[in-house]
């Protein structure tokens, strides 16, 4: 689901007159009319668009250097890379916060910084973790940020509040000094006042740092089931297997520069899955292994892996076949799908390594 | 464009024009809240009594003598007449005490949101980057209000239980009511008040400088410590009538019979001056400003 495609037929569908998308199928249409006549015709399709997006600090230090992204409608989109490779920087400059050296960032079909004051009421953000008034409670914190925007009514301020609060389950601590919270508690906070409306896009900026394995079950149920309402979340990570496990789509960065982008699955599939097979005589197995064609061969305790061989050479069964006539006892054999990390590897050569 | 616009607008939630206020609500409740701001307050209130406390003992010593002569005209006439006690008062505080209080909320305001992050909550939330500097300056000048108005009600209060009150002897010798004195004292009080209003705005300007709330007070505490060094000079002479503080002490005209309008005046003109040049700079540097904390 949630593929290009799709968002295409979103869009196509809009101005048809189904109305029933409430705002989100508002803000699909606003530039629709122009994109009729103009050559921005999909630029609806995309939540997040930027062209070109380049920020060089005053030190001359690029941190992000021209970064095309589009993040399709009704995704969960993984932003990937190590620390230090650009992923906040960008998501400053999508929020507003930084303006680009050079190119553009549209978010929700529209310019930023420029049309901050329409587009960001609809988008909810946890930016580099939370940041909370420390001498106020937890429900005077989101009272306070609720304040801030100006398309919040007011009449219907604490409820929202308290539901909030109540769908990140610190409706307990609501009256607790945020000061006193534990780090989780606040990531929940922060993540409480990104819930304060109905939004059309989360940007979640690393929203499972801090947690414990519990916490972040949590936050990726809750994340799981914000997109299943519709909701498009953007969300960066340094771990793959949070993105792997959410994510619909992914993009990869790395020092400033966008790797590759698009959905999980076929980002996973460009790298090719290992041929395991596990084996009381691994010895004997490679031996059979590398004469049948098969590259790569590890031999690990118990298991060997090994690139499979290509569609010319011989199939899997015949493998098999001939792993079990040269006498290999043979207790499992089969392809493991590659993993995004394989993907990684592939891509840049390296490991994925975060301490880096 | 437009049009397109217009039925985003038309089809999204009725928007009130006076949600735009929350944020300045909220503002004044945060700031009124904070100890910090409670503690600054009860410093002021404690000075009046200080001083209160002190005319009584000395003049328990010596009746005619009335605190020597030394300090500005009023401290002489405190003993006599317990609503000097605000003019003497606020004579002490707008000095040091009171700026120094608005320098701690103003070189705060911005400074201290992008130390604790806060900022860029506030942004996206979106505050609008205006619309939060207007609504921190207006906090800014509601402290500057309540703080003097704190130190004239505890002036006040201190004077009325120590000493006599009565008629007022106003600077030109021509006695008037004590009715009228009071209102004079509410006068002067807003006086001091929008002498403040021109470093306020330099404090805010100062604010948008730094991601440091503790360097941004003490920026604006010692800009406003050099301003009155060198009003002092006497070399720089020339220099001072365009010095924020140099008027400040033209709330005593207030006090005349008829009120001498000249000095108050000007103050009110560079006030506004001051307020304006700051006001632009911080807006200019805080709308282009790249928010990294």
């Amino acid at each position: 689901m949630g593929d290009g495609p799709p968002s295409a037929e979103r869009t196509a569908g809009t101005p048809d007159g189904q109305g029933a998308g409430g705002a989100r199928t508002a803000d699909a249409a606003g530039p629709s009319p122009r994109s009729a006549a103009g050559p921005a015709a999909d630029a609806a399709a995309w939540v997040i668009e930027t062209r070109g997006l380049t920020k060089r600090f005053r030190g001359g230090q690029v941190a992000v250097d021209g970064l095309d992204l589009a993040v399709p409608a009704g995704s969960v989109f993984g932003f990937l890379g190590p620390n230090g490779s650009g992923k906040t920087t960008t998501i400053r400059m999508l929020m507003g916060l930084i303006e680009p050296t050079s190119g553009t960032a549209r978010l929700l079909g529209r310019a930023m910084p420029g049309a901050s004051r329409t587009v960001l009421p609809k988008v909810g953000a946890l930016i580099e973790g939370p940041a909370l008034y420390g001498f106020l409670s937890g429900r005077d914190n989101l009272l306070r940020y609720d304040s801030a925007d100006p398309t919040a009514d007011p009449r219907t301020r604490g409820a929202r509040v308290a539901a909030a609060l109540d769908r990140v389950g610190l409706t307990p601590a609501a009256g607790k000094k945020a000061r006193a919270y534990s780090l989780g508690m606040k990531q929940r906070l922060g993540l409480a006042a990104a819930l304060l409306q109905p939004r059309d896009l989360l940007v979640l900026d690393e929203p499972t740092n801090g947690l414990d394995p519990q916490g972040m079950r949590e936050i990726r149920t809750l994340v799981r089931e914000l997109a299943a309402d519709g909701t498009t979340v953007f969300l960066s990570s340094h771990l793959l297997d949070e993105i792997e496990q959410v994510c619909t789509h992914a993009a990869v960065m790395a020092k400033g520069r966008l790797l590759v982008q698009g959905p999980v699955a076929e980002l996973a599939a460009g790298a090719r899955g290992r041929l395991v097979v596990t084996t009381a005589d691994p010895g004997e197995a490679v031996r059979v292994l590398k004469e049948h064609g098969v590259t790569d061969v590890e031999a690990a305790e118990g298991r060997v892996t090994g690139s499979p061989p290509g569609p010319e050479g011989p199939g899997l069964a015949e493998l098999n076949a001939a792993l079990v006539h040269a006498g290999v006892r043979v207790t499992g054999f089969g392809v493991e799908r590659a993993s995004l990390e394989d993907a990684f590897v592939a891509l840049t050569g390296e490991g994925f390594d975060v301490a880096g | 464009m437009s049009r397109a616009e217009a039925e985003v607008v038309a089809q999204g939630r009725a928007v009130s024009p006076l949600w735009t206020f929350g944020l300045l609500r909220s503002e004044l409740r945060v700031t009124f809240r904070r100890w910090r701001t409670l503690a600054l307050l009860v410093v002021l209130a404690g000075v009046p009594v200080l001083i209160g406390i002190a005319m009584k003992v000395d003049s328990g010593g010596s009746p005619e003598g009335g605190g020597g002569g030394g300090g500005p005209a009023f401290f002489s006439q405190v003993t006599q007449n317990g609503l000097f006690l605000v003019f003497a008062a606020l004579a002490a505080t707008l000095p040091v005490f009171l700026p120094m209080a608005v320098g701690v909320v103003a070189g705060d305001s911005i400074a201290g949101e992008a130390h604790s992050g806060t900022l860029r909550y506030l942004l996206v939330a979106p505050a609008g980057r205006s619309r939060l500097l207007l609504a921190k300056y207006a906090t800014t000048l509601v402290f500057c209000l309540v703080a003097t108005l704190v130190v004239a009600a505890s002036a006040l209060a201190v004077g009325a239980l120590l000493f006599p009150v009565g008629e007022v002897m106003t600077i030109s010798g021509v006695p008037i009511g004590f009715g009228e004195g009071l209102l004079r004292a509410l006068a002067v009080a807003v006086a001091v008040a929008a002498s403040l209003v021109g470093f306020a705005a330099v404090g805010l300007f100062v604010s948008t400088l730094t991601s440091s709330g503790i360097a941004a007070m003490a920026t604006t505490v010692g800009l406003l410590i050099t301003v009155q060094i060198l009003d002092t000079i006497p070399q720089l002479d020339a220099l001072g009538p365009y010095l924020f503080p140099h008027y400040w002490l033209s709330f005593a005209d207030l006090l005349r019979e008829p009120v001498y309008w000249d000095e108050l005046g000007k103050n009110l003109g560079m006030q506004g001056v001051y307020a304006a040049v700051f006001g632009s700079a911080a807006w200019a540097r805080f709308t282009s400003r790249d928010i990294t904390a």
